[in-house]
């Protein structure tokens, strides 16, 4: 899951910074040396790091750009999808009807009847397939493939007044 | 060392940033006893109905941000001050529309019942199915209305003291040392920021002040119609950079104090100017990272919501915590509450930025929008980040800079 890898990266970048703080702060105050050559090694080193972040920079926009959630909303969605109409209102979901087996790829029309909501589609493990926000106004088209069985939770994803905590729905995928 | 050029500091100056300094330390206490409430009410120890838990939340957030942005331009005000004749009046006008619109604010949340979230997502204030009336969420707007006025006044005054001094804001952020090669000394670091600060700040008040009027005006007469993805667009490229802004601000304390402790200077080369300039256009550019759940944006400008989330980083990384490392590598630095919470501040905020700059990336995002990983990154940023800085700052003036001769 893309949760899980974003976990690890998150935390093991924060560690490198942490090292590298912790490194200067535990040598900052002995063995005073020259300013300068210590300017000058850090200068060289920081030509490195610095292209080293604008290639990791290019690659990862590259890697993750390739496949953007927004092609559905274009009115690019497969012939074979089945399409269910979700409207959140002030402070429930209305969602329509369709028989949804697992594997099945949904296109979701999503919009709003009052305010902001927010459509997060959560799977039977409660962890987020995807989402999209619930516009007066607007429609924003979700396109998602439900690979497991069960029973899917939506939440609300963007405050909307008194009762956004409860703002719950299930969606069903049959086998 | 840049000259200090500008006429000695009135007491009433010094009182002045003494007095938002002290007005923020209590409130951050008020407003982190109320967080603490909302995770009470979380864990089922405190009971808060559910209006009073989203009033609660809506006061600790309007109320952090619009504190953190009173501390922080304390801080550059009294740095600031040191190159360029700023306004004392100003100063203390900009505190006087800032109390008044906390009681507007207030009233409205507390009195006025108004839950709908420091962003005031349209349509949201003027429709909560009877939850507050139209007269609490007036008195919020209007209270961020007055704060706004009092703050862009205080950047104007910004603006008209640096112009003085340095004729342009274009000499100001160092533009003739970094794309003529100008053999003039570049302004110091304080100036290069204040100014970078100035231009983001000025744009992002505007366009809060435009959201806040349209939003105003909608609540009472409706017919005039507001279109929900503008004023959501208006409100986060506001809140962006405002509270962006917050710590870009507060760093001049760095960029000040530290490098009196280590005895080397702060370099301001062609890399820094770079920096500040890119940083200028970044911090303004980035709002659309906020709005990547929004399909019907144009994929360009949520392709560069995610593009400038990362490059953001790069001064922050390669600039500001690359050369708080170099300076203090190895220098003899003494350790005491102002430099440990300074150094560590550049440390919250560089960790702090990795979580958004992962999120900021559409495919993550479009798992982890809106969960309680974002205030997570924010909260870690601006504890260990900005409020390091301000608390650093603070004993630098209330003890240490005077006592170690380091004024």
């Amino acid at each position: 899951m893309i949760q899980d890898t974003v976990f690890v990266v998150t935390v093991v970048l924060m560690l490198v910074v942490a090292g590298a703080f912790a490194y200067v702060a535990l040598n900052a105050g002995k063995a005073v040396a020259e300013y300068p050559p210590i300017q000058q090694r850090s200068q060289g080193m920081r030509v490195w790091f610095f292209w080293i972040l604008i290639v990791a920079g290019v690659l990862i926009a590259v890697v993750t750009m390739l496949d953007l959630p927004y092609a559905a909303t274009r009115g690019d969605t497969p012939d074979d999808a089945v399409t269910l109409e979700i409207e959140g209102r002030q402070w429930y979901w209305e969602v329509g009807e369709a028989q949804l087996t697992a594997g099945d790829t949904v296109i979701f029309n999503v919009t709003s009847g009052d305010v902001n909501h927010g459509l997060g589609l959560y799977d039977p493990a409660m962890r987020m397939v995807g989402q999209t926000q619930a516009m007066p106004g607007y429609l924003n088209v979700l396109s998602l493939t439900l690979e497991q069985p069960g029973t899917y939770t939506v939440l609300c994803m963007e405050y909307c007044g008194l009762v956004h905590h409860a703002m719950v729905s299930e969606i069903t995928v049959g086998e | 060392m840049a000259e200090q050029t500008a006429p000695p500091l009135p007491p009433s100056g010094r009182i002045g940033v003494v007095v938002y300094l002290a007005i923020s330390a209590l409130v951050f206490v008020l407003m982190m006893v109320l967080g603490v409430l909302m995770r009470l009410s979380q864990a089922t120890w405190v009971e808060l109905s559910p209006n009073l838990f989203y009033e609660v939340m809506t006061a600790h957030g309007a109320g952090m941000v619009g504190i953190s942005g009173l501390a922080a331009s304390g801080v550059i005000w009294y740095f600031l001050r040191r190159y360029v004749d700023l306004s004392v009046g100003i100063l203390w006008a900009n505190l006087a529309f800032f109390l008044f619109g906390v009681v507007l604010i207030l009233g409205g949340i507390f009195v006025g019942n108004y839950a709908g979230g420091w962003t005031f997502l349209f349509p949201l204030p003027g429709t909560s199915a009877g939850v507050w009336g139209t007269g609490g969420a007036a008195s919020y707007l209007f209270g961020l209305l007055s704060i706004g006025v009092g703050f862009l006044l205080l950047y104007l005054d910004f603006a008209r003291a640096i112009m003085a001094r340095y004729r342009s804001l274009a000499k100001a952020l160092g533009w003739p040392q970094l794309f003529r090669n100008s053999s003039d000394e570049a302004p110091p670091p304080t100036v290069v920021a204040a100014t970078m600060v100035l231009i983001v700040n000025i744009a992002g008040i505007l366009a809060g002040a435009v959201v806040l009027v349209l939003i105003l005006v909608n609540l009472y007469a409706p017919q005039f119609a507001v279109d929900p993805l503008l004023t959501k667009n208006l409100t986060y490229f506001f809140g962006h950079v405002f509270i962006n802004a917050t710590i870009y601000q507060a760093l001049v304390a760095v960029y000040e104090i530290l490098p009196k402790y280590v005895g080397r200077s702060w370099p301001v080369n062609r890399i820094f100017l770079a920096a500040w300039t890119a940083t200028t256009l970044m911090v303004m550019a980035v709002y659309p990272h906020h709005l990547l759940m929004d399909f019907v944006m144009p994929t360009w400008a949520l392709a560069i919501g995610q593009i400038v989330s990362y490059l953001a980083g790069l001064p922050v990384f390669a600039v500001t915590a690359w050369t708080t490392l170099t300076i203090v590598h190895r220098s003899g630095i003494k350790w005491d509450m102002t430099s440990g919470l300074l150094f560590v501040s550049i440390f919250g905020w560089s960790a702090g930025i990795v979580p958004a700059i992962i999120d900021g990336v559409i495919a993550v995002n479009h798992v982890m929008h809106n969960t309680m990983w974002v205030p997570g990154h924010f909260h870690m940023y601006l504890i260990l980040g900005l409020v390091a800085m301000l608390f650093g700052f603070m004993y630098y003036l209330t003890d240490q800079g005077s006592r170690k001769g380091l004024d």
